[in-house]
């Protein structure tokens, strides 16, 4: 190799011109082929129903979905308009969340922080974590009533268990190094609680976020299912009974909005939370 | 309990560290018992600056933990300024081998975190934090996250944290043996004279016999383990020194010899034993 030496006669190519270049021309075929998914999927479900080869009674089609939707948009549901159902679904799922969140945080970093109290709660914490927990729903319907804090009680129970075990993990996993150094730079207990264990256990815990706020979502539909006077659960549980499978759908489909809306507040709360974590490639995120 | 000690204290500077027939002895995790310290005699003087070398997993850092009160000895006693050890005291730094300082907090938030857990204002700590930041030269990177800056600059972040709440023991655990030579010795003079700017006496970990000499005043040799003091020996280059420099004086040369020919046996013995373990 010798002296590096610019060539003449030879065009510079302008490397970052051209990785922009690249990087839009990926991010339209990606646009187009989910689009085409999309499409190819929609398409082969109406036209198929439409044949006659699927029954459109059991599984509906895109098209009927659409005008139900449509219909409870302009029209209102039977329940009343679908603002307030889809509203008072969101206030459930995210009553819970927040409850739930919070004693998830508060006794992970208890028993964290405590050998002897996670050395005495642990076997009943993991016998309550191997019921399958949505059945508390029927029990908080039975207690708390058909209003919204049966479906808050059904959903924090949900998110409660993630949320802890993350907690508690993030807690015992806390770098030695750094509780050493706090320690000798003078941090009492309640100092090395707020200082380090809570903030080494938040990536853990904002990891979790996602998983729960799905399950708080989860939640409230679930305690809204076992009896309830609005929500969209209750809109799915009503269409269900009148073998309105275009309802279900169409419920269906608004609870996928709701949770991808949420979803995408959560990753803004995340990066406000964490912003001391180097930045992640984005396009590894689904 | 022992008065013939104290009374020997009389007519004495009293040593800023004293570690006496010292034994620790840990738990491994498989139940058996480890002694990583066998009967250690130790002394550092007021404003003294000491290294302490020996081969691999010789009980160096344990010697550190001890002092800082971070574990207890198991036999013997270990005294700060003549006052026995039995916790986490005022007065000390450490700086561990490992990154330690705090991944969620700014370059400012680090360094103003001795001073705030020791009950000072928000805002007079931050402006004693300014003050080191610019003393290790880091001004201008008071608002970057640790993984925002390079192993060398953390490495100043952390002496500025150390060095801040001004303690007249500081405890080095390897602190340079991540960076690479050139910045190594940058931080070596830096540290030299950050610590002539103290009145601290230093304990100095490395397994780096050039770098325990160019900055010390005493060199401590250990064992291979379970560590105790083979021998020490003290460094009388003049100073101020320059790192980069230092090694080319005779005097180093002459030093450097004595030291190495009573840790070149250590390190052989512990080189065998991991050849050993490693076979098993």
């Amino acid at each position: 190799m010798g002296a590096h030496v610019e060539q003449a006669g030879r065009p510079v190519v302008d490397l970052a011109a051209k990785r922009r270049h690249d990087a839009r021309r990926r991010q339209l075929n990606v646009a187009a082929l989910r689009l085409l998914v999309g499409v190819v999927f929609l398409g082969a479900w109406e036209i198929t129903t439409r044949l006659g080869w699927i029954d459109v009674f059991f599984w509906s089609q895109p098209s009927a979905i659409a005008a139900k939707l449509w219909y409870w948009i302009t029209q209102g549901t039977e329940l009343g308009p679908l603002w307030e159902q889809a509203l008072v679904t969101m206030e459930e799922t995210v009553g819970g969340f927040v409850v739930g969140s919070i004693l998830g945080v508060v006794f992970g970093v208890a028993l964290g922080r405590s050998r002897l109290l996670s050395d005495v709660l642990g076997p009943y914490i993991k016998a309550a974590n191997a019921i399958p927990r949505v059945v508390v729903g029927a029990l908080f319907a039975i207690s708390l009533g058909l209003d919204i804090k049966s479906k808050i009680a059904t959903a924090a129970v949900l998110v409660f268990f993630v949320v802890f075990f993350n907690a508690f993990q993030g807690v015992r996993e806390v770098d030695r190094n750094l509780v050493a150094n706090a320690r000798i730079l003078g941090a009492g207990d309640r100092q090395l609680t707020t200082e380090i264990l809570i903030p080494s256990a938040l990536s853990w815990i904002v990891a979790s976020l996602h998983t729960s706020f799905g399950l708080a979502l989860v939640g409230a539909v679930v305690g809204e299912l076992f009896g309830a006077t609005q929500g969209v659960g209750e809109l799915i549980y009503n269409a269900k009974n009148q073998f309105d499978a275009a309802g279900v759908f169409a419920g269906m489909g608004l609870l996928a909005a709701m949770a991808l809306v949420a979803e995408a507040l959560i990753t803004a709360l995340e990066d406000r939370l964490i912003k001391w974590r180097p930045p992640v490639a984005t396009e590894t995120r689904i | 309990m022992r008065p013939a000690l104290a009374s020997a204290k009389v007519g004495k500077v009293t040593p800023a560290i004293e570690l006496r027939g010292v034994t620790k002895r840990f738990l491994t995790p498989s139940g058996e018992v480890f002694t990583a310290l066998r009967d250690l005699d130790m002394a550092v003087q007021p404003g003294e600056f000491c290294a302490v070398v020996g081969p691999t997993g010789c009980g160096k850092s344990t010697t550190l933990a001890l002092i800082s009160g971070l574990e207890p000895a198991s036999e013997g006693e270990v005294t700060v300024f003549g006052e026995p050890v039995t916790g986490i005291a005022e007065g000390i730094g450490y700086v561990f081998q490992a990154d330690a300082v705090f991944p969620w907090k700014t370059v400012l938030g680090n360094v103003a975190a001795g001073p705030r857990y020791h009950g000072a204002s928000d805002r007079d700590a931050r402006e004693r934090a300014r003050d080191w930041i610019s003393r290790v030269g880091l001004t201008g990177f008071e608002d970057r996250y640790p993984y925002q800056l390079s192993g060398g600059m953390r490495k100043r972040v952390a002496l500025a944290q150390s060095l801040i709440n001004g303690p007249r023991i500081l405890l080095m655990d390897e602190p340079f043996s991540a960076l690479d030579v050139q910045t190594r010795s940058l931080m070596e003079n830096e540290l030299l004279g950050l610590w002539a700017a103290s009145s601290a006496s230093v304990v100095f970990v490395t397994h780096d016999l050039e770098e325990a000499i160019s900055l010390s005043d005493r060199v401590f040799v250990i064992t291979a383990g379970p560590g105790t003091v083979k021998s020490n020996y003290k460094v009388d280059l003049p100073r101020p020194r320059n790192v980069a420099e230092i090694r080319f004086e005779p005097r180093f040369g002459e030093i450097y010899q004595e030291i190495w020919n009573d840790l070149r046996d250590e390190v052989l013995v512990s080189y065998e034993r991991q050849k050993r373990s490693g076979a098993a």
